[in-house]
């Protein structure tokens, strides 16, 4: 049998990753409010289907429905541009994430640096949407989105050079491919490289957070002690699309944490790797992002800003120089 | 110097010490109570609206149309009126009407009822969608629950 | 201390707190001159909940008005109650039984657990933290219960009466109390470790809205706001009333006069009350709730009588002018939110908004009772 040909094995999966990240984008709301139910001891949704698993499909009908309401006097072009641009990046830096040792849509050797460069749209999305909302506190939420995006962009990239430094390559499969042979082998057990690999993994995990404006760092969406943030002026599917993105950065997000810290799709025990282990490691991911955000107050901007360039910066620039150091030193000692 | 390492290291430990107490939380079962799946039982000093009390020699009203919870009520939210027939010591009453839109279930009126005319009723489910529907003739539903 | 401003600009804006909060205050508006994120002046506009009771003390018989004392802070309606039933039985030189008045300890102490347990629950969602709220409501809805099987009401409690309460307690009740009260201290430690320790909520309330005692000399402010600058003040010791004098309970204040001091002096309180319920529930002893020589209408003497209790959120009192009807002549009613609100604009000063809102929450409002 003739395997098929490559720009329809790409189309299959460019369909696939967009059913995948809509699936997501609509399911881990349902997630994110069972765990909140549960947290709360109540139960989350429960009428609108089993365990109320129609929820999300039943308020996406609502979200299409509702009327969008675009104000007076806003900028035609950016209002309209800025909740794709929250949604596309993340769609499309799932091109490039390994799910399993064949299952990626593209195995590119700059794989790593693409993703991260289309994290940096992110800001645009909603650094525009603010400012398209002729809005004086939705440009105000909408600065604050920008610096803290800024703010929490250089940790996580001295984190990710470190882990360059050891991996040698940009290539995620070839990243994930380091990791095999059992749980000692991931790269955050790895303490040969750094012996201060959990704190870089935190770093890590605490800025992908920062940068998908995720609790407690929410102060451009949930800024509701105020007003609304950068999102007030959109209704309806605007809204929805914004909320879409929020949830597909942070698998995004996620999914990097596993891939560079956890292993990806390897297993710990070293015997079946596959996707069902990336997922695993996803979702359990996912689901700490979610138990954090139902557990802390909301932090303000000076605190967010302080950890960011107080205590982030100087850590993951120590961690950088030290692994410097023990990659040329370990080698010496242990040959 | 230290205070910053210090910091950092207690600030760290107590939210893994939050996370961990939502966690436990999360598997432990729910404390609410499904309504309208599964209702409560109300208890029996609880302050629905007021009712009048059957007499169950006669198996009228025990009203004797003094007027006291009329007076006692501060939103005067109580008209009643009865006349009285000849041959019969006591006035029979002819209307009882509450008017539960202004009614505050302050109690003035059960406390000041002589003869045990009124009590609380353990009515909660009251929505409706017309303000008619609350103005209550007691003295209809009295006779509708016999 | 409040942080200043580093430049004095001339580019102010107004931003209005609306009305309508997302937060649990009520309807407060605050004009808020602000330059970039710093406020110049705030300036509190009251009124949207006049619902004119002091006007419908005058119309009512003092009999009458006891609902609406349940309508004015309705978090901790029975303080309320107490004030204003203490205020006519000095009037009218009523003597109240002893059960009654150990009742009446023990449902007013009740009701500021749950007043502070609403607090802590209605501050820590203004500060984003979503989850304590439905831990606190979830030890309130136990005492709701407790209270409703007593007095049959949740919320607007009318239970008070001239000379007593109005009906008594059953056994279980005391029993029910106990068991609660095992059950919240096994449960504040968790409350501790969720919220108090956490490091985020630490950098949000030290050191933030920074409330001297003299300047609550200058407002008048009462209650955990001038016990949370240091000064050890409560009505249930400056001025006695009821059985408080025979019970033992310390007075928690804390010195430093920030958002931090204020929360842990309610979380003191707490503690407090709860010792003050054990102690009243083995006190309590048998007999009438109801004076007998209570009059069924109350008529004071010409005069005027004060009577100040100490309500969840500071001292609350009652002033009644009586000219010897069978309506009060002028009822005043003096509540301490208004007095705590009014320092709002002084030390809001020269703070950054999120900031000023911790303080606003710490200063736990209830709006309706400010109104009036």
């Amino acid at each position: 049998m003739n395997p098929p040909s490559e720009p329809i094995r790409l189309l299959a999966f460019l369909i696939g990753l967009i059913i995948f990240a809509a699936l997501n984008a609509a399911y881990l709301v349902w997630l994110e409010r069972k765990v909140a139910g549960h947290v709360q001891r109540r139960i989350g949704p429960k009428e609108v289907g089993p365990f109320g698993l129609l929820q999300p499909l039943v308020d996406g009908i609502k979200l299409m429905t509702k009327q969008i309401l675009v104000p007076d006097h806003i900028d035609p072009i950016l209002f309209r541009i800025a909740p794709p641009l929250l949604l596309i990046p993340a769609v499309m830096s799932f091109v490039t994430i390994p799910f399993s040792e064949t299952l990626v849509a593209r195995d590119i050797n700059l794989g790593l640096l693409m993703i991260f460069a289309f994290a940096s749209i992110n800001v645009l999305g909603i650094l525009l949407g603010g400012w398209g909302s002729n809005n004086k506190y939705a440009v105000i939420a909408a600065a604050r989105g920008v610096s803290q995006n800024v703010a929490y962009e250089i940790p996580m990239l001295i984190t990710v050079i470190t882990m360059v430094m050891i991996t040698h390559t940009l290539n995620l499969n070839e990243i994930v491919r380091q990791q095999a042979g059992g749980i000692f082998n991931w790269y955050i057990f790895r303490w040969s490289a750094n012996p201060l690999m959990l704190v870089s993994f935190l770093i890590f995990f605490t800025c992908s957070m920062a940068e998908t404006n995720r609790a407690p760092f929410d102060l451009g969406e949930a800024e509701s002690e105020l007003v609304a943030g950068y999102h007030t002026e959109y209704s309806g599917m605007g809204f929805g699309l914004f909320f879409m993105g929020e949830y597909a950065n942070i698998v995004i997000g996620c999914s990097l944490a596993t891939l560079l810290f956890l292993g990806g799709w390897q297993c710990p025990f070293g015997l079946w790797p596959g996707v069902h282990w990336f997922l695993i490691k996803l979702y359990l991911l996912i689901f700490t992002v979610i138990l954090i955000r139902w557990t802390f107050p909301r932090t303000t901007i000076y605190g967010l800003l302080n950890l960011s360039w107080k205590i982030l910066i100087p850590f993951a620039l120590f961690n950088l120089i030290l692994t410097g150091a023990m990659l040329k030193i370990w080698p010496l000692i242990f040959p | 110097m230290s205070g910053y390492f210090a910091e950092i290291f207690s600030g760290t430990k107590s939210l893994a010490i939050g996370m961990g107490i939502t966690f436990k939380y999360m598997l432990k079962p729910v404390v609410t109570v499904q309504y309208p799946y599964e209702t409560l039982k109300m208890p029996e000093r609880y302050r629905g609206h007021i009712e009048l009390v059957k007499d169950p020699e006669t198996g009228e009203a025990k009203c004797i149309v003094c007027g006291m919870c009329q007076r006692a009520c501060p939103s005067g939210c109580i008209t009643v009126a009865g006349d009285k027939r000849e041959g019969e010591k006591k006035k029979v009453l002819g209307k009882y009407v509450l008017n539960f839109t202004t009614c505050s279930l302050c109690g003035s009126c059960v406390e000041s009822c002589k003869s045990g005319a009124i009590k609380f009723s353990k009515e909660y489910n009251l929505a409706s969608t017309r303000k008619e529907d609350y103005i209550l003739d007691l003295l209809q539903r009295l006779k509708e629950q016999r | 201390m409040s942080v200043l401003a580093q430049c004095d600009s001339k580019e102010t804006f107004v931003l209005n707190l609306g009305p309508q909060h997302p937060a649990t205050h009520g309807v407060l508006r605050v004009k808020l001159t602000m330059d970039g994120e710093y406020i110049r002046q705030a300036e509190p506009v009251l009124g949207y909940i006049h619902r004119m009771h002091e006007k419908m003390g005058e119309n009512r018989t003092w009999a009458q008005f006891m609902p609406n004392t349940g309508r004015l802070d309705y978090l901790s309606a029975l303080s309320y109650n107490h004030g204003y039933v203490l205020a006519v039985e000095r009037s009218a030189a009523i003597e109240v039984p002893e059960r009654a008045e150990y009742i009446r300890v023990i449902t007013v102490e009740l009701n500021r657990i749950s007043s502070h347990l609403v607090w802590f629950g209605a501050f820590i969602l203004d500060l984003g933290g979503f989850t304590p709220l439905l831990y606190a409501f979830d030890d309130r809805e136990i005492i709701l219960d407790l209270l409703q099987a007593v007095t049959g009401s949740r919320l607007t409690y009318c239970y008070f009466r001239f000379g007593g309460v109005y009906n008594d307690i059953e056994p279980d009740f005391i029993t029910g109390t106990l068991a609660f009260i095992k059950r919240l201290r096994a449960r504040m430690p968790m409350y501790h470790n969720l919220v108090t320790k956490n490091i985020i909520l630490v950098k949000r309330l030290k050191d933030i809205g920074f409330v001297p005692a003299e300047m609550c000399r200058k407002y008048g402010a009462t209650g955990p706001v001038l016990r949370g600058a240091g000064v050890a003040y409560d009505v249930r010791r400056a001025e006695p009333y009821s059985v408080y004098p025979e019970l033992d309970f310390d007075i928690p204040t804390h010195p430093e006069g920030d958002s931090m001091a204020r929360y842990l002096v309610r979380m003191d309180e707490i503690e407090q009350s709860m010792r003050i319920i054990e102690q009243a529930c083995t006190k309590l002893p048998n007999g009438p709730v109801m004076a007998e020589k209570a009059p069924k209408i109350i008529k004071p003497a010409k005069g005027d009588y004060y009577a100040a209790v100490e309500a969840a959120r500071g001292s609350f009192g009652v002033r009644l002018v009586s000219d010897g009807t069978n309506t009060p002549y002028r009822l005043k009613l003096r509540s301490p939110s208004y007095s705590n609100l009014s320092l709002f604009g002084e030390a809001s000063r020269g703070m950054l908004l999120p900031d000023a809102l911790a303080l606003m929450g710490s200063l736990d409002l209830v709006i309706p009772e400010i109104d009036r």
